[in-house]
């Protein structure tokens, strides 16, 4: 309550500070594990990467500085949303294809306003529909329009989920660790708690039911409420793919599943199952669980800002109350994710090829990086299954970990810094994301153009031999801890 | 209501009380998110997109065969064509290849292909790619010369941010510098209602300061002093000031003396001041001319300049470009100590960067062609033509109101709105009341029910108590205006008709 004006103190001016900013914005109230993970995707070594200016940029998920060209067909109709007149140009036929030609039409047709006008909070109706079909189509259950957010990119949706389930630092998201780390900074941000539950690296990153009870029940003892559980699948950093058993054991609370490497799937004989396919399979049963399936145009094969949230079982009451959230923002950009040409179209070929190229060239490099780091001394990498990442597991010796904890750091963030200054690779290092304690990773995206691959991995070969040897032997960071 | 977290950790170390799993529900969500509302794309626009459903699907029945929007600042929607010039650089941007095409010198003109490549050789990745999460450095370049060349003083590239529309802007100035209740951020009333829902959202405290309608809504220092002497006494902070100009649903346009006013009074206060000022160039009023806080504040000597905080906010929404579905606008911090803006950059960052195709539109809307450039003429002659068609309607739309009973409309000097206010019959606002409803909003539902016509009544912006506003836009296109004007003006006299006299009461 508000201290009434008898028993106040009148309050002075006082300047602009960092410390009388909101410390949940700004992270000065945060326990150390969280500190940590402080946003370390866009942290120091990042900054000072761009500060560097080189672009062998292997420090994230957006692929396309590496002249990974886009998709033709979904940039030609943006480029003809954007400057319509194209369409009447006696030039268009000769630099469009004719499905390009007639897809741009049909959203201009049903888009009021064309891309120019505030579209519904929720994105243009024609995109939603669209949306809804391919959500259809990959997992043969209806998805109403009404339940999906367009969003300018995922990560607005977990800002919305998040600002709406928090209500005070009794409440708790159960986050896997390591996490992307967007999910501790808006827990953060918006005043909960991040409860941990531990993936397995020994056992592909797995996490346990067990492992998640043990964690709920101690929140309980603990007084604490437990809001969501966040689950990305596949996982970035970790790479794994679930399969459906493990799926259906994590249904229940609100389930967040972070489904933005949906198409990055590269292992053999695993196939991405959304959570909403896995939970409409389990049946009237769990009609009650509360699902939100967050996607993106960033990954994939895509790459512009653009995203989506679909919500299952929730309240119409829970529904308004975020599409009034969603309102205060007026309306996401009409990036089009889009229906891609279908076989038939004259676009479809060429779609086809572009696409298949970049998935096979994913999956080389993915087992490219993944043989590098293994045949580096102390290090250990799980398969990149799916995502965009491989997380390798370092072994560093003590004299690292004691140089390090002189900086006021952990021994990756040492690693990746020297990484950086020596060789211009930008890396996160694994207490960016989170990791069993003891232990050191790294997160190196699978990005670099693979003709450039070889000569990165030997540069990192190169490093790592001078590492150990200026550290001076002597390992830290091995299971035994 | 938050937990204090000293009495969270009392709870935690005495005895806690074992949580059981709770469904979510709108009981169980956060209040603040619950509290907070957002009238412009409330009950009323939410029937009318029902109503434009079923004009779509033929239905029968509805007294009017179209819906006019007058509720959103939206012109594309309404016919408004976008500036040739950027939707040309975009395209390019879009999909590059079109440069290399043997027809493309007969397709675009050669100064939106030298732009679009110069953007694109200097953004890695294009529009595809994630950019610096203040957004990308050329752009950010482009639009700090802008800024310098409207003020007359630099601009910092690196004390820009681009984002996603203004709102972003404001959402992490509210999150930054709101820790509790006992903050405030003093608002203008009528003020545009992201500011009160977004005070709400982040767990603040709205102090209004009331503008003067019957003075051209103009805010007088005495009373902003007053706001904020009562605050400080009840133990409260005053973090902000926010300024909306020109005004949002208000319409006036700010001279130089007020604008010193407000500035010096941040300075006494330790006041951030948040300069709204996407309607910069929106701009019809004779003799008026938009003068940004930044330039005011450099030319009041270093005790100023140098000190007073200042956020300006702008966007490519609005202007004569009206491109709000793209998402672009931006915020400049002008003496901010470097580790609150450090804190800035991070919150930025947490949600990657702003859309790239948004930051080029900025960019271009700063930097547009010059004279002699060879879109220049085209360009010109789009920019004006809207601006003063706008011009037009902003005289029509108040000439109306003046003309309907009851009624007093200040002028339009600026922005895209008038705001009339009514006198409304206290049959109405009996009315009303059994609804549980401000009369305006039964106003603007019986005007939307009965003509089709969308506006948004002047309580979703504050209002002086016991006054009725209804903000309406002024962007209908020209030929729709006449039919818009006259079905106002015919509901308003039945309206007042109905509720008045004999046939008025319950």
């Amino acid at each position: 309550m508000p201290p009434t004006s008898l028993l106040s103190t009148p309050r002075q001016p006082e300047p602009v500070d960092v410390k009388n900013l909101n410390p949940k914005a700004c992270g000065l109230e945060l326990s150390p594990a969280v500190l940590e993970a402080e946003y370390a995707v866009r942290g120091a070594i990042a900054l000072k990467a761009s500060a560097y200016q080189r672009q062998l940029d292997s420090g994230q998920g957006g692929d396309l500085p590496f002249t990974r060209k886009p998709i033709t067909f979904f940039r030609q109709v943006l480029s003809l949303c954007d400057w319509p007149q194209l369409l009447d140009d006696p030039h268009a036929a000769d630099t469009f294809p004719p499905d390009a030609i007639q897809r741009a039409r049909e959203y201009l047709g049903a888009i009021p306003g064309g891309l120019g006008a505030y579209s519904e909070s929720k994105g243009a109706a024609i995109c939603r529909q669209h949306v809804a079909q391919g959500i259809e189509a990959r997992d043969g259950h209806p998805c109403d329009i009404d339940d999906l957010w367009l969003t300018d990119g995922a990560s607005r949706g977990v800002h919305m989920i998040m600002r709406t389930l928090l209500r005070d630092e009794q409440d708790c998201i159960l986050c896997p660790i390591p996490q992307y780390p967007l999910y501790s900074a808006t827990i953060t941000l918006y005043g909960g708690t991040l409860l941990p539950y531990h993936l397995d690296e020994e056992r592909g990153w797995q996490a346990s039911p067990e492992e998640l009870q043990a964690a709920v029940d101690g929140a309980g003892r603990q007084g604490r409420q437990v809001r969501a559980l966040v689950v990305i699948n596949p996982g970035n950093p970790t790479g794994e793919v679930l399969d459906a058993e493990n799926q259906r054991q994590l249904e229940s609370l609100v389930l967040i599943a972070d489904e933005v490497y949906a198409t990055n799937i590269y292992a053999e004989g695993k196939q991405f199952q959304s959570f909403k396919k896995v939970l409409r399979d389990m049946g009237p049963d769990y009609a009650t669980v509360a699902l939100v399936s967050l996607n993106s145009t960033s990954k994939g094969f895509y790459g512009e800002r653009g995203g989506y949230m679909e919500l299952a079982n929730f309240p119409p009451a829970v529904k308004e109350q975020l599409y009034k959230l969603a309102s205060i923002s007026l309306c996401p950009n009409l990036a089009l994710v889009m229906r891609p040409p279908q076989p038939g179209d004259p676009s479809n070929p060429l779609y086809e090829q572009e696409r298949r190229a970049i998935l096979e060239s994913l999956k080389r490099r993915a087992q490219l990086v993944v043989a590098a780091f293994r045949g580096l001394e102390g290090v250990t990498c799980n398969p990149v299954e799916g995502a965009m990442y491989a997380f390798p597991r370092l072994t560093l010796p003590a004299g690292a970990v004691a140089a390090a904890e002189q900086q006021g750091q952990q021994a990756d963030f040492l690693y990746c810094m020297e990484l950086l200054d020596q060789t211009g690779i930008v890396t996160v290092p694994g207490s960016g994301f989170g990791q069993a304690p003891g232990t050191y990773h790294l997160r190196t995206t699978i990005l670099p153009p693979e003709e450039d691959m070889q000569a990165v991995s030997e540069a990192i070969a190169r490093f790592h031999r001078t590492f150990l040897e200026r550290y001076g032997g002597g390992t830290q960071g091995s299971s035994g801890g | 209501m938050l937990h204090s977290s000293a009495s969270a950790e009392q709870l935690c170390l005495a005895s806690p009380v074992r949580r059981e799993p709770e469904p979510v529900s709108v009981k169980t969500i956060n209040h603040d998110v619950v509290a907070a509302e957002y009238a412009v794309r409330g009950a009323i626009a939410i029937k009318s997109t029902a109503y434009q459903e079923q004009l779509k699907e033929g239905k029968d029945g509805l007294p009017f065969d179209k819906v006019y929007q007058c509720n959103i600042g939206n012109p594309q929607i309404l016919g408004q064509k976008p500036i040739s010039f950027f939707r040309q650089v975009l395209s390019l941007c879009e999909y590059p290849e079109l440069m290399e095409h043997p027809a493309a010198a007969d397709i675009y003109p050669p100064d939106a292909i030298a732009r679009a490549k110069e953007y694109l050789d200097n953004i890695p990745g294009g529009v595809g790619a994630y950019s610096e999460s203040k957004g990308a450095v050329i752009l950010r370049q482009h639009v700090a010369k802008g800024i310098a060349e409207r003020d007359g003083h630099p601009c910092n590239f690196e004390d820009l941010w681009l984002t996603d529309g203004a709102s972003p802007g404001v959402h992490y100035m509210m999150k930054t510098l709101l820790r509790n209740e006992q903050d405030c951020i003093l608002c203008p009333i009528p003020q545009y209602p992201l500011y009160s829902a977004t005070i709400k959202l982040y767990g603040g405290t709205l102090l209004p300061y009331f503008l003067e309608e019957g003075r051209d809504w103009q805010a007088t220092v005495a009373h902003l002093q007053e706001q904020v002497d009562t605050a400080r006494s009840q133990g409260k902070q005053v973090r902000a000031l926010v300024v909306i100009n020109p005004g949002n649903p208000t319409g006036q346009v700010l001279d130089w003396e007020n604008q010193e006013l407000l500035i010096k009074f941040c300075k006494q206060e330790q006041l951030v001041l948040l300069a709204d000022e996407v309607y910069q160039t929106n701009i019809y009023a004779a003799g008026r001319e938009f003068l940004s806080f930044k330039k005011v504040l450099m030319e009041m000597g270093p005790e100023y300049s140098g000190h007073v905080p200042l956020v300006s906010m702008n966007s490519i929404s609005k202007g004569y470009f009206g491109e709000c579905g793209r998402r672009g606008g931006y915020f400049e911090l002008v003496n901010f100590p470097q580790d609150v803006k450090d804190q800035l950059y991070k919150v930025a960052s947490i949600s990657l960067c702003p859309n790239v195709s948004g930051q080029i539109c900025m960019a271009l809307i700063m930097n547009p062609p010059q004279p002699g450039d060879p879109s220049h003429e085209l360009f010109a002659k789009e920019r004006d033509g809207i601006l003063e068609s706008l011009k037009r309607r902003a005289e029509l739309v108040v000439d109306t109101f003046r003309s309907m009973e009851g009624v007093s409309c200040n002028e339009v000097e600026g922005s895209m709105y008038a705001f009339p206010r009514l006198t409304v019959p206290p049959a109405a606002v009996k009315a009303a009341a059994n609804q549980g409803k401000p009369a305006d909003f039964l106003y603007c539902m019986e005007l939307l029910d009965q003509t089709g016509i969308v506006t948004v009544p002047g309580s979703g912006f504050g209002q002086e108590p016991g006054t009725f506003h209804v903000r309406t836009t002024i962007l209908p296109p020209e030929a729709d205006m006449a039919q818009v004007v006259q079905k106002f003006s015919e509901f308003h006299e039945s309206f007042m008709r109905r509720y008045k006299g004999e046939n008025g009461g319950s």
